[in-house]
């Protein structure tokens, strides 16, 4: 319609309700500090640290300042730096990929034979109760040199978690599903991976979340035992020598790769298997 | 000859064993035949082994006596004349609508074919989804996720089609619109449908006869037959004999009078 016809009192009313909100410049400012209040909170934090080590005097050796850590990081070579990042996350990276590649198809075998659940299941939960901290020094011992202890110990701490949650998530498949699978006498395998791995996606995500940290955990664990390279070391050594903040960057350079691998597993789940998360999560 | 009919149970005693020991005696002389295009409701208190006959009339069980018969053959196993929709829709998250809908083929068989998209793209016209055919699970209400189960089960053109109280999960509304969306997909494709539920409205408003079963061990208490014409309508749950009918049933079951008004 081009003409404009005289508007009642309601379409009035109405009209005035449903009004854009107005971006005044104040409630600009609301919005951006809203956004960046995470953030705001660390430096916050970051502040008051650096200001309680000057102000209370704090030795370095027992907490150095946010900008002691920072300078002594910069102090290390690049190279150097990139030396044991490398072999931090290639150890981790293997050790995690081969607790995938061996977890899951034994959470297959375990939610589909009874036998293999009442023989594998309680030897797994024996090998996850041994302090992997405290069986590393042997397992060095018995592998040797190289990158197989290593790995092998980052293995041991990152693999139980991705089993248990898979075989959970195999289990609870809808029994209509697998009722509609043998009706369709679609065979085991097929009812594995179209129907009951997929289904079992969400519980794998969760636990791959938790393994992706856990790998570096063990292989920074494994670095304490026996390396010569690797983030691990590298803090070994900075404290040994009471290089108390290049520790403390060590420190920060692992936190920040745990970060990047956690975020990348979950890029990947988003990317991927959308469904597999709550609807509040999905991009 | 006379034709034998669609499903047969003959004379079926089923019993399991407890966990504590005590087999659990759950159908007992059970016997029914249901004919060829018949819609029948099998209704009874909960335990009366309903779920036990449909997992019969599927295959997924056998008998521990007598035998189900379909067509006049004795059901060995699971087999593609029997289309099921569950209580629960029950569809793959990661599948789109018609990926949904072709599921059992790419499952059966390993793939699907142009054909068989085609013949999923009528099933889900037939149940008046065509438009949604590439939108994901999530995105369909509780009723339209269970016409997509429809439309899945009568994917392989199955003679007989198995319902397991397929809309006692929607709200009231839901439940009255698909009532009578069944009855039209039925007088489309007509099926011979054994119907599980827990509604004697819905019982005599969409079936033919009814079956009643009693508590456990299971058997036929009384037989029903519905008299309303079809096509049936709204104005058929306004037939006084309508909600006579569903008292009387109502008595029956429950043995003492009970107020009406219950959905």
């Amino acid at each position: 319609m081009t003409s404009p016809t005289p508007q009642t009192a309601a379409q009035t009313r109405l009209a005035a309700l449903m009004q854009p909100v107005r971006m005044t410049p104040r409630r600009r400012l609301l919005d951006m500090l809203d956004r960046f209040t995470p953030f705001l909170a660390f430096v916050a934090v970051l502040v008051i640290w650096e200001a309680a080590t000057h102000i209370f005097a704090i030795p370095s050796f027992l907490l150095p300042a946010p900008t002691a850590i920072l300078g002594a990081g910069i102090a290390v070579d690049p190279m150097v730096w990139l030396d044991h990042i490398w072999a931090t996350v290639r150890v981790a990276l293997t050790g995690y990929a081969a607790s995938i590649a061996i977890a899951i198809p034994l959470a297959v075998a375990l939610s589909d034979s009874r036998f293999l659940k009442r023989t594998l299941y309680p030897m797994l939960i024996v090998v996850q109760s041994t302090p992997v901290v405290a069986v590393a020094p042997i397992i060095v011992v018995t592998l040797g040199a190289g990158d197989l202890p290593r790995v092998v110990i980052t293995f041991l701490i990152a693999f139980f978690p991705i089993v248990v949650s898979t075989t959970t998530g195999l289990m609870a498949t809808p029994d209509e599903l697998i009722e509609l699978s043998r009706s369709l006498r679609a065979g085991r395998i097929r009812e594995i991976y179209q129907i009951r791995l997929p289904y079992a996606l969400p519980y794998v995500f969760s636990a791959l979340k938790i393994s992706v940290t856990l790998s570096i955990i063990g292989a920074v664990v494994a670095e304490f035992v026996a390396a010569q390279s690797g983030l691990g070391y590298f803090i070994g050594f900075s404290t040994s020598f009471f290089k108390i903040p290049q520790a403390f960057a060590g420190l920060i350079v692992l936190v920040v790769i745990s970060l990047v691998m956690f975020r990348a597993v979950a890029w990947v789940q988003n990317r991927f298997a959308p469904w597999s998360l709550p609807k509040s999560e999905r991009k | 000859m006379r034709t034998p009919p669609a499903i047969h149970f003959k004379d079926i005693e089923q019993v399991f064993p407890g966990k504590s020991g005590a087999p659990i005696h759950a159908l007992h002389a059970l016997d029914f035949r249901i004919e060829r295009h018949e819609f029948v409701s099998v209704l009874g208190p909960s335990g009366c082994g309903k779920s036990t006959l449909l997992r019969l009339l599927s295959g997924l069980m056998l008998p521990s006596d007598g035998q189900v018969e379909v067509f006049g053959s004795p059901i060995k196993g699971p087999r593609d004349d029997v289309g099921i929709v569950f209580q629960r829709p029950t569809l793959l998250p990661w599948l789109s609508v018609i990926d949904n809908v072709t599921f059992p083929m790419r499952h059966k068989y390993g793939r699907v074919t142009p054909d068989d998209r085609k013949r999923g793209l009528e099933m889900l016209d037939l149940v008046r989804l065509g438009d949604f055919a590439d939108k994901r699970i999530d995105e369909l209400s509780g009723g339209m996720q269970q016409r997509v189960g429809i439309a899945r089960a009568l994917l392989l053109d199955p003679d007989i089609l198995l319902m397991d109280e397929p809309f006692s999960a929607l709200d009231a509304l839901s439940r009255d619109e698909m009532s009578f969306e069944l009855l039209r997909i039925w007088r489309e494709r007509p099926k011979t449908v054994l119907f599980i539920t827990h509604s004697i409205p819905e019982a005599l408003l969409l079936s033919d006869r009814i079956i009643v079963l009693s508590e456990r061990p299971g058997t036929v208490r009384d037989e029903i037959i519905v008299p309303f014409a079809r096509p049936r309508t709204l104005e058929t749950m306004a037939d006084p004999r309508f909600t006579e009918m569903a008292n009387s049933i109502r008595r029956r079951l429950f043995s003492h009078p009970v107020d009406g008004g219950e959905a």
